[in-house]
């Protein structure tokens, strides 16, 4: 689903803050619209205040500053129950004394649906995450995997509008948890619904989401499409986080319209995309995918070319990683394509690497 | 490398086609050898624990509900004349050899001093016997026969037929006397057994108290301990620890100290009386009683079970996660719903467990209704140690007992019916 911009966003944070213990700000000056229909996803390393921002949205925080709007209405006065946001919890948070049907009935209940009604949803409800079998059955009779797809179920049967998910399948193992990211999207789609999605799975962020809100510190660091972020990543700490990364720090020598030249701490002097970094003089991080960069045979001439020593080799089927010491740093790594044309390297030679001065970013140091 | 029985080397020692080990014996017997060693250890570990129980526990409640039953005096006592009453009527008082045998039984028992015992146990069952016995027995060394004339004229029980009935009646090795006493009912003249008048009835109406004063301690323990527990879990570990230590201070604090601080509490001229006719709430003459009744041992039980109640609902309540709530207050609920309907469920374990154990232990409990109960907030273990140290008719007593411990049993198997599959499975 491809994220629009014409129409008012449905959720709104306006310079939200927030603090628990009256010293420390856990969320800093939190600005973020997401529309309706979106899969937004805010991901960001343990502590960074992701969990804290669902709490506030969904009403069990209160935000210390600042205002969070649904559908263009202030929220921070409405109770939790009042604001129709459905929750699937980490935990699933699956009643245990009631059976699945009663789990799922109970919002139902509690808006005072007659109960034909309320079968008739329960019955449709488990049925789009395929467990109308267990109808009758505990909590504590499901596997992981099948409680995770009640507690979505029993999120989505009151059919609210927004949806929040705190980490809902961290619990799972790989192979679950890949099915179930096919699952829950194609639910979103199918439903429409609204999905903030907390996760800190960089992998699961990138496959589900329409947009993703990268936390850190408590501030939201870049919000973009997951190509844009991986590809264009706006600061060092996302360019880190997101993928795999080439971190090395300079300070920038001179200045050419968009781009810059960095003279790293041994001297070698790189060409550079300016994206987030000053005028001469100034710390950057440049960041480099490592399948930016490539082993030199004579015919390609890009902006950088250094000179390297191939210090590790490891081989995995269709590409084979290197580590190189280039630049002054020897934790440099390279994809060599496991391709018929590619030449044998061998641990301890050397070899020229290079790469485009567009795929090299100059970011904040 | 382990090898396999089946695949057994030139290195394995074999004997008539059988694995034994280095020293010759088979393989399957020295294992047995081994396992059996481990298990006479482990056995060991927890027989003094065991032999423990037996001695103190298992051993006392045998012979307690023994001792219901028993009944060797008369007919140890009496061999002669139960014989002879074996042709009896049991309409009018029997005839000479009747009287002859007693004599003789009575002259027995005199020199060997078992006359004592038995006047007293056929005391229990008509209350002139003790006189009866104990004086004629004085004088039967000088009777001459024929005795039924010196019988009659020595006691006016002697008259009586009842007192045969009962002779011939008890005159057995077990006695359903204690349990017919214990009921409320007794022996009608024709032998059957029928209620007591309405205004006899003492055990049946004490039992009934019982359980209902426990039942009251029962859930006024819930009403207080529920809060508390409940406080104490959503409270940081610093305020919880402090209300922890209020809770468990019954404990740390003697049975008597904490008595005696009721009482200065609740007596007539006591704290809470003075301070009430100070506040104009009551005046002198209307003072409340509080002590020494009902209202007393209610108070001071509910201080003392509190914890027992208090601590099985903090384990549980600890253990719940606040996610529960929050997803019940997300799907639409509010807070009295989620509480109610969420949150009290998955407390009932502890629920379950704290009220067993507050009405268990309130039913058998002794101290505290004997101190602060006075005459209206006695407890039917009161009249079991009145009928242990005071009557002395320890038949009755354990027939009390008895009943107490397999009522407890009962309810005991009815909650767990009702409640513990439940339980189990949330
Ligand atoms: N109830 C609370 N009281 C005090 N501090 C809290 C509370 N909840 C969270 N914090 C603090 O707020 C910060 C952000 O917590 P939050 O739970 O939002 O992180 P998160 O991004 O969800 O992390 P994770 O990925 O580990 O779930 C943390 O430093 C945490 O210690
Ligand atoms: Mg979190």
């Amino acid at each position: 689903m491809e994220h629009v911009d014409n129409s008012d966003p449905y959720v709104v944070f306006d310079r939200v803050q927030k603090t628990y213990d009256g010293e420390e700000l856990v969320v800093k000056d939190l600005n973020l619209a997401i529309d309706k229909g979106e899969f937004l996803t805010m991901l960001g390393p343990s502590g960074s205040g992701k969990t804290t921002c669902l709490m506030m949205l969904a009403g069990f925080e209160t935000a210390t500053f600042g205002e969070i709007l649904i559908d263009g209405k202030p929220i921070n006065n409405i109770p939790p129950h009042k604001r129709g946001i459905g929750m699937v919890f980490q935990n699933y948070a699956l009643f245990p004394h009631m059976t699945i049907g009663e789990n799922l009935g109970f919002p139902l209940e509690v808006r005072g649906m007659g109960k034909s009604e309320r079968e008739e949803k329960i019955k449709r409800a488990l049925a789009m995450v395929q467990m109308e079998n267990f109808i009758g059955r505990r909590p504590a009779q499901l596997s992981g995997g099948q409680q995770q797809r009640v507690a979505l179920a029993r999120a989505l049967v009151f059919e609210p509008e927004l949806v929040l998910m705190d980490e809902p399948l961290g619990a799972l193992d790989k192979n679950l948890r890949e099915s179930m990211q096919y699952e829950i999207k194609h639910l979103h789609e199918q439903l429409g619904v609204t999905v903030v999605y907390v996760t800190h799975d960089q992998t699961e962020a990138l496959t589900m989401s329409d947009r993703i809100a990268v936390f850190d510190d408590g501030r939201i660091q870049q919000l973009a499409k997951p190509a844009d972020l991986y590809e264009r990543p706006e600061n060092a700490f996302v360019a880190q986080f997101i993928g795999e990364n080439n971190k090395m720090n300079g300070t920038v020598e001179a200045v050419n319209g968009d781009y810059a030249d960095v003279k790293l701490a041994d001297g070698s002097l790189v060409k550079a995309l300016r994206v987030n970094v000053g005028d001469v003089g100034e710390r950057t991080t440049l960041s480099l995918r490592p399948e930016r960069a490539f082993m030199i045979d004579g015919k390609a001439t890009p902006e950088n070319s250094f000179e390297a020593r191939v210090e590790e080799l490891i081989y995995l089927g269709d590409h084979i990683r290197s580590r190189l010491s280039i630049c002054g740093t020897s934790d440099f790594i390279m994809k060599l394509p496991n391709a018929a044309d590619q030449h044998i390297v061998s641990e301890g030679q050397s070899i020229r690497v290079g790469w485009s001065q567009e795929d090299c970013r100059a970011l904040d140091a | 490398m382990q090898q396999s029985a089946s695949e057994a080397s030139p290195n394995d020692h074999m004997r008539d086609g059988k694995l034994v080990t280095a020293d010759g014996r088979p393989l399957k017997a020295s294992l047995k050898t081994a396992e059996r060693r481990r298990k006479i250890i482990a056995f060991a570990f927890v027989s003094p624990l065991l032999l423990f129980l037996i001695v103190s526990f298992i051993v006392p409640i045998g012979q307690m509900m023994w001792r219901s039953v028993d009944n060797p005096t008369i007919i140890n006592t009496l061999p002669r004349t139960l014989e002879a009453m074996q042709d009896w009527d049991g309409q009018d008082v029997p005839d000479e050899p009747v009287f002859a045998a007693l004599r003789e039984d009575l002259a027995i028992a005199q020199e060997n001093r078992r006359v004592g015992p038995l006047a007293v146990r056929l005391n229990y069952e008509i209350s002139a016997a003790r006189g009866a016995f104990t004086r004629t027995a004085r004088t039967v060394a000088d009777m001459e026969p024929p005795y039924k004339e010196q019988f009659l004229d020595a006691h006016r029980l002697w008259g009586n037929p009842d007192i045969y009935q009962i002779i011939k009646r008890e005159g057995r090795p077990l006695t359903a006397s204690y349990y017919v006493a214990a009921t409320d009912r007794r022996y009608a003249a024709d032998g059957s057994i029928e209620m007591r008048a309405e205004h006899q009835r003492i055990y049946m109406n004490l039992f009934g108290r019982t359980f209902a004063m426990s039942a009251v301690i029962l859930v006024l323990t819930m009403l207080l301990g529920f809060p508390i527990a409940f406080w104490m879990a959503h409270l940081p570990m610093r305020y919880a620890n402090l209300l922890m230590i209020m809770v468990l201070l019954p404990f740390w604090t003697s049975l008597l100290v904490r008595t005696t601080s009721w009482i200065v509490l609740l007596q007539q001229q006591g704290v809470i009386n003075s301070s009430l006719v100070n506040l104009g709430i009551i005046d002198t003459g209307n003072r409340l009683s509080l002590m020494y009744n009902m209202t007393g041992t209610i108070i001071a039980m509910t201080h003392i079970l509190l914890p027992f109640m208090v601590l099985p609902l903090y384990s549980v309540m600890k253990t719940i996660p606040p996610s529960y709530l929050r997803a019940a207050r997300s799907l639409g609920a509010n807070n009295w719903t989620a509480f109610w309907r969420v949150y009290v469920p998955q407390t009932l374990p502890g629920i379950g467990a704290g009220g067993v154990l507050v009405f268990i232990i309130s039913i058998g409990y002794y101290i505290t209704p004997a101190l602060v109960g006075g005459q209206s907030g006695r407890m039917i273990s009161n009249m079991i140690a009145y009928h242990m140290q005071t009557s002395l008719n320890w038949g009755l007593a354990a027939a009390l007992g008895s009943m107490l411990l397999i009522s407890v049993l009962i309810l005991y198997w009815a909650y767990n019916k009702l409640v513990g599959a439940d339980i189990k499975l949330g």
